[in-house]
């Protein structure tokens, strides 16, 4: 195991790094073998979720990866519950995938993407606590020669009520290890909860305060050497021809390797040596079929996909052709959304040590499964034979999650060096060059009203890339990708469509560019959200009626998406006039959207000066996730979430040229930095009854509320991101 | 052979001089708390104080230094974590990550103690660090905690 908060943790740290070198490193990692040995392996588990020490401490086993997102509180919060813990004496560990697959899955999927850590995963989690408690209050009834059912738990003491004895936990632990599980496990009304719901204070801050967090690039195993690598720039090509003589001879250097046939790296003592003797060899690439790609040239593939006959259908009621045809007022738009970086702030990185019995990697990562899967494949071992460690993220959104790519470079690294300890990082503009990245995509939108200007129909053809092809291709069926439609879904499912229209055609044309795309935080529902709501805008302004009314009018059989939409429009007073902010006057924008399980609203307030320059004031946001664990958390994601999404809509884009990707750094990739940030007011509809995402949804809405309030402030339409390329003078 | 005061101590130090700042202290004095992000002073998340001023250590050569000037890294910041700045940090939990928050804790106190009262428009100009998770709203609001200002709402 892995102790994720133990706060031994650093000082162990510090005693393996101050033997590096006097050590002589055995089969296993001394760092993690130790680590578990302090943490719960020697006490025998309740079941794989709990653990209870005899002093009382409860380790609860966390099997999604914490990457700032909250949700190892989260989890904890709801096994806690169940439980009937001291919330006080929690610590939490992650099991390792290794373990999982050992144990025939017992903790279910480790995947942490799609906001799904506790909207997947919050029923068995529950009910481990529960099962825990009853076999500990079964343990003490035991123990006292009486029924179970006179006995109860609170607060880590169970108590026989009929005669007043009590003990602890931590007593009748070891006993409650041998009593077989519960077949029926009850888990409590949502109205009983006393740490579910509440903004408990998360586990893991204190050790961010003082730098003794411990990410995947500042691991530290004794005989360590350390890696720096290059990939071909460009997506498909591979190495030429490569002079190393200068490199080999500079400090430090043991080796340069070429890593599969696209990639060099050079090993060396420390990583700022092999990053400057990588930078001294002379690389000759073989940039094959895409060498001379650019994101202009794809564009005018995208364009022809707007207009192409065929497309996959992803929701279609009535005749929207035959709508358009007969409408009084036609109104048309064209959008796009370019490719982005994901830019965590820790880039990827990972430590592999290879011998010809055994591989193992330490990684941040969001899919522990997915991270060993790569693991076994690089090393060419089984996967029993391998072991993945989880180590803190630096940030994932999307990146460290599906694709390992950098794990399995690690691993072939360290497969050239056997029984060394080999620790890979990506300089920032590896990290830059070698993403996976936001899809690109168009918009084609048309749209028909009648003369009272209500909406008769609609037609939404995406154009462009689909993450699926480009990951799991054995998902697409029929040249669809399901998930290009998040957020225009049919409704009643996952990330419907919150609006009637009664003649809708939304379809999709494929087309992939050479660079390879991933997940991104938010996924599809960033640029669906901003086609449709911005649309919305549109159309509302053609009928020339108010953009919430408008609305409203389509949304009588989608309350949730309604709800959301009407608490932003409450709390900013909808309507009425806004106050000046530095003697600019302050316009409003509005968006809604659905998607990873919840219902998400944002009303952006924005000003533009005479210049162009915009502000962004405020922003006031819904989120209904139905029931929410830890408010504070949801709070805190909502936040980043325009740190996010603002970012993506005003500054970062990663175009393609000569076959590479242009952006290497943060001087040419901009994001949001503190003096653009706006105000951020957060409401959580605690609706409850269903369990919903907040990592990402909210994202989604940054955009297109604030480019509606920019229509209203300008009468502009910015219809391309990034918005650094629009002139927002007024029209 | 460089020779340079870090966290109130005198380290030895064996390296290429042109080596950044950030990377001595990483690799050869196993002060990991400051973090690589960028590697050319965009980010923040390598900040460090020298003589109480914020530096961006990837940017700065080991040869820029010497014993006279005082570094100190977020592990020196305070014995145990009750900087005002960490303090308010942790009553307002700040960190989400918490990759960048070495260099926003040190950037943060470098810029209460030059100016123990800023004004918001201050410390919007001021703090310049990137952070992807998006703390930006609670960074602000705990350097006004701190500086024991009340906040704009
Ligand atoms: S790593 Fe120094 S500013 Fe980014
Ligand atoms: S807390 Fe994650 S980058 Fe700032």
């Amino acid at each position: 195991m892995n102790a994720i908060t133990h706060p031994s943790r650093r000082g162990l740290l510090a005693t393996v790094s101050s033997a590096l070198g006097a050590f002589t490193f055995g089969f296993h990692a001394p760092l993690v073998k130790s680590a578990a040995a302090q943490g719960s392996n020697a006490v025998p588990e309740i079941n794989v979720w709990v653990v209870v020490r005899p002093d009382d401490t409860v380790v609860i086993r966390i099997a999604r990866s914490e990457m700032g997102q909250g949700t190892l509180t989260g989890l904890a919060q709801l096994v806690a519950e169940e439980l009937e813990c001291d919330w006080s004496k929690v610590t939490t560990e992650y099991p390792t995938p290794g373990q999982n697959l050992a144990r025939n899955r017992a903790w279910g999927n480790m995947s942490t993407g799609g906001s799904r850590g506790i909207r997947d995963s919050h029923d068995y989690v529950r009910k481990g606590g529960a099962a825990a408690r009853i076999m500990l209050v079964q343990a003490a009834a035991n123990g006292w020669g009486v029924a179970a059912s006179e006995c109860s738990a609170a607060n880590s003491i169970i108590t026989h009520g009929p005669s007043g004895r009590s003990t602890s936990f931590g007593k009748v632990a070891e006993a409650a290890t041998r009593l077989t599980p519960p077949a029926d496990i009850p888990l409590k009304d949502p109205k009983n909860w006393k740490l579910v719901g509440k903004s408990i204070p998360r586990l893991d801050t204190a050790q961010k305060l003082n730098g003794s967090q411990i990410y995947g690039m500042d691991l530290r195993l004794p005989g360590m050497l350390n890696a720096a690598i290059h990939a071909c720039p460009v997506f498909g090509g591979k190495i030429g021809a490569i002079d190393s003589k200068a490199a080999e001879a500079m400090p430090g250097v043991k080796h340069v390797l070429r890593v599969s046939d696209n990639a060099v790296a050079v090993v060396a003592d420390t990583w700022w040596r092999a990053k400057t003797a990588l930078d001294a060899v002379k690389i000759t690439w073989a940039e094959g079929a895409n060498a001379n790609a650019s994101s202009a040239a794809f564009a005018e593939v995208m364009k022809a996909g707007l207009d192409a006959p065929e497309a996959a259908i992803g929701n279609r009621n009535g005749d929207a052709r035959a709508a358009l045809a007969g409408a009084a007022k036609r109104v048309e738009a064209v959008y796009g959304y370019p490719h982005q970086n994901h830019a965590c702030m820790e880039t990827m990185n990972a430590t592999a040590l290879w011998t010809p019995e055994r591989c193992e990697v330490w990684t941040p990562t969001q899919n522990g499964e997915a991270a060993l899967a790569a693991t076994a494949e690089a090393a060419g071992l089984p996967p029993a034979r391998c072991e993945v460690h989880k180590i803190h993220l630096g940030g994932g959104f999307g990146r460290r999650g599906a694709v390992h790519d950098w794990v399995r470079q690690a691993v072939a690294i360290a497969k050239q060096i056997p029984g060394t300890p080999i620790k890979m990082i990506w300089s920032r503009e590896e990290d830059m060059l070698q993403g996976r990245f936001h899809p690109v995509t168009m918009c084609k939108l048309q749209g028909g009203l009648d003369a009272q200007g209500n909406l008769t129909g609609l037609h939404m053809r995406i154009s462009g890339q689909s993450i699926v092809a480009g990951i799991f291709p054995q998902n697409i069926r029929d040249g669809r990708d399901p998930v290009a439609f998040q957020g225009l879904n049919a409704s009643g499912g996952e990330a419907d469509i919150g609006y009637s229209i009664p003649n809708l055609l939304i379809d999709h044309a494929m087309r992939n560019p050479h660079v390879p795309p991933g997940f991104w935080r938010g996924v599809n529902l960033n640029q669906n959200a901003i086609y449709l709501e911005c649309f919305m805008d549109e159309l509302a302004h053609a009928a020339g009626k108010d953009p919430l009314a408008f609305r409203r009018a389509l949304m009588g059989n989608h309350p949730r998406h309604l709800a959301v939409l009407n608490a932003v429009a409450e709390k900013v007073s909808w309507g009425s006039p806004t106050a000046p902010v530095n003697g600019q006057a302050v316009f409003r924008g509005l968006a809604q959207t659905h998607g990873f399980g919840s219902y998400v609203a944002a009303c952006a307030e924005v000003s533009v000066s005479d210049k162009g320059e915009l502000k962004v004031h405020r922003i006031v946001a819904a989120t209904d996730c139905g029931h929410a664990v830890n408010p504070q958390q949801i709070a805190m994601q909502v936040e980043g979430s325009f740190v996010y999404g603002l970012s993506a809509a005003l500054h970062s884009e990663c175009t393609v040229k000569n076959g590479r990707i242009e952006q290497e750094n943060f001087d040419t990739y901009q994001v949001l930095r503190m003096d653009e940030m706006p105000k951020v007011e957060t409401i959580i509809l605690q609706s409850g009854g269903f369990w919903g995402g907040v990592g990402e949804p909210t994202i989604a809405v940054a955009a297109p509320a604030v480019l509606n309030a920019i229509f209203a402030a300008t009468g502009k339409r910015v219809r391309h991101l990034p918005l650094k390329h629009a002139d927002l003078r007024r029209a | 052979m460089a020779k340079l005061n870090v966290n109130g101590r005198i380290m030895d130090i064996q390296v290429e001089a042109d080596t950044p700042l950030l990377w001595v202290l990483r690799e050869q004095l196993g002060l990991t708390g400051t973090k690589y992000g960028c590697g050319v002073a965009q980010c923040g998340s390598c900040t460090v104080h020298v003589d109480g001023a914020a530096v961006r250590a990837c940017a700065m050569p080991v040869s820029a230094f010497n014993e006279g000037q005082k570094i100190v890294t977020i592990e020196g910041l305070s014995p145990d974590s009750s900087h005002p700045i960490q303090q308010a940090w942790l009553a307002l939990e700040v960190p989400q990550c918490g990759f960048c928050q070495p260099g926003m804790i040190m950037a943060a106190s470098a810029l209460l103690a030059a100016n123990p009262k800023p004004t918001e428009a201050q410390i919007r100009e001021e703090m310049t660090n990137i952070c992807r998770c998006g703390t930006y709203n609670r960074v602000l609001a705990g350097i006004q905690r701190a500086a024991g200002i009340g906040t704009s709402g």
